[in-house]
């Protein structure tokens, strides 16, 4: 058995906290040069180029891509045979994000009862925490920054059985269209399909973590990511929704089995400031 | 297609001539605020209290800004979603104020207002951030500074790039792009 100190876990997570938010990972920048390419829309490049601009003022100065750096998700794949000593996992979590969120100069944006005072905790904290076990001995961080304009447009649907493939199309190309300019297009759409309330939304999540142009290895589904990004994008919404040709950086599809009496789709959309990082201890 | 530049505050003549789908430059002094400052401000209105801040002929924009590291005038400052403000603007506008920046969606009783008062609305780009804050020459908090990223600052700034949104004239630059690039098999239902 492996042992792992809880304190490395914390320097990790501080140190994912800021680069993911300052760096925007490579596959999104270079959708950004494609999508300059092929953007029809004069308003719509004109919007791309500063993006891209952004992305290289926020590199050099090591400054936030975007002023919404999120609640804090952590995702960690903690394998069976690792040990994790000096502290409790959770309060590490936690502790990372708070150093991170101050050394960084990142945004606190997570407050105290949610319908009542709605009070700034000041650190960013508490994290939401998706932790799984795994074979091995190793553990992997995933740290993704999630804007509230974004998740605010995200929405679930417990279809009907009968509602089948097209019932599922419906749902996602009416939640990008009814997000249109508020959630920052270029967009990058999670798709859970399946499992229950809970689990196809963590499905929609894990799926904006992919990368842009990766394509599910499930024929089925790779071919309904195809069609959902066409028809996506064949919406005109465009950059920051002025109009144009990219609406959505990738569409990505998840699917797990499910109840007789279910289908549960879940969208969750990802902003252009597409950020996470990862690491492997 | 250039930008049109234009300086705050806002004058009736310089608001005529603006048009859904225009490219700005604003240059100048505007106010900033959220959520937060904004049901305080709405508050006082409707207490009949003075408010901390004049906003005759002065453009809102809403942000929350990421802490400044050393050595900078403001951190990351791109726009927040308007629609949040959407139940306040209105009565802001009624008092004068003459332009707001944000991200998204209006509902109809602001689009109404902005005709009704003469004011326009511009959408900023989300998410550039960084390099909006470096149109930003000057930050100083003129108001309920204990709400932090959300208190009420007074900005200096040169050349911040927008896009009118809604104008006077009752065009709205999102509907109008899309229907310009729409492909209408899209929804298919």
């Amino acid at each position: 058995m492996r042992e792992l100190q809880a304190a490395a876990i914390t320097d990790a997570v501080s140190r994912l906290a800021k680069e993911a938010c300052y760096f925007l990972p490579k596959d999104v920048v270079d959708k950004f040069d494609s999508a300059l390419e092929s953007e029809e829309s004069e308003t719509g490049r004109d919007i791309l180029r500063q993006l891209r601009e952004n992305v290289s003022i926020a590199d050099a100065e090591e400054v936030p891509l975007c002023q919404d750096t999120g609640f804090t998700v952590v995702f960690m794949e903690i394998g069976q045979d690792v040990h994790v000593t000096g502290g409790d996992l959770n309060e590490a979590v936690n502790e990372g994000v708070k150093r991170g969120y101050e050394e960084g100069y990142l945004r606190k944006s997570m407050v105290t009862q949610p319908f009542g005072e709605r009070k700034n905790t000041g650190d960013n904290t508490p994290a939401i925490i998706h932790s799984s076990i795994v074979p091995g001995e190793q553990v992997k961080i995933t740290l993704l920054p999630k804007g509230g304009g974004a998740e605010n447009m995200s929405a679930l649907a417990m279809l009907k059985p009968s509602q089948g493939r097209q019932g599922v199309v419906d749902f996602v190309l009416n939640t990008i269209s009814n997000a249109g300019p508020n959630a920052c297009p270029p967009l990058i759409i999670g798709v859970g399909v399946g499992g229950s309330f809970d689990k196809v939304t963590y499905l929609a999540k894990k799926a904006i973590l992919r990368d842009v142009g990766s394509r599910n290895p499930e024929p089925h589904l790779a071919e309904l990511e195809d069609e959902l990004e066409r028809r996506a994008n064949d919406l005109g919404i465009g950059p920051m929704g002025m109009g144009g040709r990219t609406t959505v950086m990738d569409v990505f599809v998840e699917e797990y089995p499910t109840h007789i009496a279910a289908l549960p789709v879940g969208v969750n959309i990802q902003c252009h400031s597409a950020r996470h990082k990862e690491v492997v201890l | 297609m250039s930008e049109k530049r234009i300086t705050t505050p806002l004058t009736e003549e310089a608001i005529a001539d603006l048009h859904s789908g225009d490219r700005v430059l604003i240059s100048g002094k505007i106010l900033t605020g959220r959520d937060a400052a904004h049901k305080r401000l709405v508050e006082l209105v409707e207490k009949g209290e003075p408010l901390p801040v004049a906003l005759g002929g002065q453009i809102i924009y809403f942000v929350g800004p990421s802490p400044a590291k050393p050595g900078q005038v403001i951190g990351s400052a791109g726009p927040t979603t308007s629609g949040r403000m959407d139940s306040y603007s209105p009565v802001l506008l009624e008092l004068g104020l003459k332009g707001m920046i944000g991200k998204g969606y209006r509902n109809q009783e602001v689009r109404d207002a902005l005709i009704k008062h003469k004011a326009v609305y511009f959408g900023a780009i989300g998410g550039a951030a960084a390099l909006i804050a470096r149109r930003i020459s000057s930050a100083k908090v003129i108001a309920y500074e204990d709400l932090g990223a959300e208190a009420i600052r007074e900005l200096e700034v040169e050349d911040f790039p927008a896009v009118v949104v809604n104008d006077i004239y009752g065009g709205d630059a999102y509907q109008e792009g899309r229907a310009k690039f729409e492909r209408k098999e899209a929804t298919g239902t």
